[in-house]
């Protein structure tokens, strides 16, 4: 049933298809639709849920461990603040190989003060032990929780993950969604049933001390199923598009890189703006393509480095950064690409923070930029572009 | 608009107190206090979270430029003698 | 950028607690059963009553893959006329370009810039005969939608009348009224 909805209300269509069991969540900017509509669902009947209501994102990631500990299909959504106040639970619940999947809607962090999107907050989670997709679309954000249910509760993976969706240019945005049959998700998602789970009638302990003799072998086995996690994402994608007709690329989602000169790594909306000047450009004969980066988590090495075979530059558009480093995108792409006897040339932007509008001068301005440096063989930066200020403006 | 990052100071700084943002248009709805059944047991003007409320010889006078209708004064109030009307009745 | 493609992009500006946001999705809508893709977003700050409010709609024949915000409207809809002094309403607007106001009837608009079409509508007035709203403060949302509707030729008013029955909450039934009205009574005006 195609309708017209927010990226919010298709994070709630997504776990209500997806069945999840227990939600724990707290209210922020922007994110509150997404509960709001959950509790609708859920006092309507709707939905087969327990909804928890907390006093904080802390407690909410808390109760989201507790809940999928008892075999529980789990859901939340967070942003900014709300993400970073949840951080030591995060790091909780990959540790203890929680299948919990949880919306979260990409917004600044402050000091500034600010409420619309840039990738500060889920970048600075990289370390957790989620998987993290970045969605360009509405459709993505509902495809992708449905996806991500199944690809988490593998036996493999047992891993949890964070589906992102731009703060006001998702969350708020009203376009076309496709809501799949109830029948259909049931089908390609079955129920979660672990084999090991919290139970009344078998007490165990979860997640205890380990001595430093045992501790690394944990780890170890978290890496592992972090690293089937890659194939068991293409695996689920491929199902998920024999039966829904709907795809998105894999790790990196590549548009016109074939015979591309150049092409642009960036994630999330503007990743939608961006094909729109790929294509704007390749009508004036300008070899230009989009890898879009759909995973931080795990991040997608392998497509990165049989990309930069085939081009010159790689641009890397960070929407946020690390201070006293670069882009995080930039680093993370530079670190793939290392041990490659054959190098293309990569320089960094960082664009659109705190909401800036990322608009199409600025994605062309990159581009000239890029080709114009790969060129001269000079590259420099990272470059911080539309800063007042500065020469480089490229609205 | 800016003119350059180095017009800034390290972090933003507000010199207006937000004393002057005047939240009263929030409101949907208002509270009306009855005089003669209140109490003065100051009970609503320790619950008010904006601090809207004066104390006048010990009776409530509440600031609608500011007040958002939140409503808990007309909750909290022992005497129910806060009612909440909605705005343009 | 969109060569052969019809990307028509339409601003709404109004105040909080006008439903500005719900004009733009009543559009979205509309478009959206006439076989339209269809986005539309807001752009607020804080949210209050009485502060500056604006939103936004895109329409276009293929899927609408730009995500940056408008800045050159076909279209500009004014919900408060109050917003003519302080914002410029007419920003980026295009040559050409096509401005409906929300404006008393018999009250003349005040001096505007030649090269764009303008329609005035008394929405408040129609909403308020409609009992849409308090007396005080009558919603005009979905009257204006309906003017839009007029000025616009591109959705149907009666995809429009449709897509108001759906998202309004209570008094579908005047609200509509209001929206068939409002379409009779816009008119174009020589500035």
């Amino acid at each position: 049933m195609r309708k017209v909805m927010t990226g919010n209300y298709a994070s709630a269509y997504g776990a209500k298809v997806s069945r999840a069991e227990v939600i724990a969540a707290y209210p922020i900017t922007p994110q509150t639709s997404i509960v709001e509509k959950l509790a609708e669902f859920v006092a309507a009947g709707e939905m087969k849920a327990k909804f928890i209501p907390v006093e904080s994102e802390h407690s909410a990631m808390a109760a989201c461990v507790s809940a999928s500990i008892a075999g529980a299909r789990t859901y939340t959504a967070t942003s900014s603040h709300g993400l970073t106040l949840m951080h030591e639970v995060l790091m909780w619940a990959s540790g203890a190989r929680l299948p919990i999947v949880m919306t979260n809607v990409s917004r600044a962090m402050a000091p500034p003060w600010s409420v619309w999107a840039d990738h500060m907050d889920s970048v600075a989670q990289r370390d957790t032990g989620w998987m993290q997709f970045f969605c360009e679309s509405n459709q993505e954000v509902l495809d992708t929780i449905i996806m991500a249910y199944k690809i988490c509760e593998s036996e493999h993976v047992m891993l949890p993950a964070m589906i992102i969706e731009d703060a006001f240019i998702l969350s708020h945005t009203s376009e076309p969604v496709d809501v799949p049959d109830q029948d259909m998700v049931d089908s390609f998602l079955p129920e979660y049933d672990p084999a090991v789970k919290l139970e009344v009638g078998n007490p165990m302990g979860f997640g205890s001390l380990v001595r430093p003799d045992q501790y690394m072998e944990f780890r170890y086995k978290a890496m592992k199923a972090m690293e089937s996690a890659r194939e068991r994402i293409a695996s689920v994608e491929d199902e998920f598009r024999r039966t829904f007709g709907r795809s998105y690329g894999g790790l990196l989602d590549e548009y016109r890189c074939e015979d591309a000169e150049v092409v642009l790594i960036v994630a999330g909306s503007a990743a939608g703006t961006t094909r729109e000047v790929v294509d704007s450009m390749r009508d004036r004969g300008i070899r230009v393509g989009l890898a879009r980066l759909r995973a931080l988590r795990p991040f997608p090495q392998e497509e990165l480095r049989a990309l930069a075979n085939r081009v010159r530059g790689i641009a890397v558009l960070d929407r946020s950064y690390t201070f006293g480093a670069a882009g995080a995108f930039y680093t993370e792409t530079c670190g793939s690409l290392y041990p490659q006897a054959k190098r293309p040339f990569v320089k960094n932007y960082i664009a659109g923070l705190g909401g800036r509008d990322i608009t199409p001068g600025i994605i062309e301005g990159i581009f000239s930029d890029m080709i114009d440096a790969t060129d001269r063989g000079e590259v420099a930066g990272p470059e911080w572009v539309d800063v007042a200020g500065l020469e480089r403006r490229w609205r | 608009m800016t003119k350059s990052y180095e017009d800034i100071p390290l972090t933003p700084i507000s010199s207006v107190p937000s004393t002057m943002n005047k939240t009263g248009l929030w409101r949907v709805f208002y509270p009306v206090v009855d005089f003669d059944k209140c109490t003065k047991c100051t009970l609503c003007w320790k619950f008010c979270p904006d601090a809207a409320i004066q104390l006048v010889d010990g009776l409530p006078v509440i600031d609608l430029e500011f007040c958002k209708g939140c409503g808990i004064c007309a909750n909290e109030c022992p005497a129910k003698c806060i009612t909440m009307v909605k705005e343009g009745e | 950028m969109n060569q052969g493609a019809i990307m028509i992009e339409v601003r709404f500006h109004g105040r909080g607690g006008q439903g500005v946001v719900v004009a733009s999705e009543v559009l979205a809508n509309a478009a959206f059963r006439e076989g339209f893709e269809v986005a539309s977003f807001p752009f607020f700050g804080v949210e209050r009553r009485g502060a500056p409010v604006t939103a936004f709609a895109r329409l276009d024949t293929r899927p609408i893959r730009l995500r940056s915000s408008i800045y050159e409207p076909d279209y500009v809809v004014v919900l408060d006329s109050s917003l003519m002094k302080g914002v410029d309403l007419l920003e980026g607007l295009k040559a050409g370009g096509h401005v409906l106001i929300n404006y008393p009837d018999g009250k003349s608009l005040p001096a505007l810039p030649s090269g764009y079409r303008y329609y005035t509508l008394d929405a408040t007035s129609i909403a308020a005969e409609h009992m849409i709203g308090s007396k005080v403060a009558p919603i005009v949302n979905t009257a204006i939608m309906g003017g839009f509707a007029r000025v616009c030729d591109l959705i149907s008013l009666e995809s429009m009348l449709e897509s108001i029955r759906d998202k309004a909450p209570v008094k579908k039934d005047a609200n509509v009224a209001a929206a068939r009205a409002a379409y009779d009574r816009t008119k174009e005006v020589v500035v």
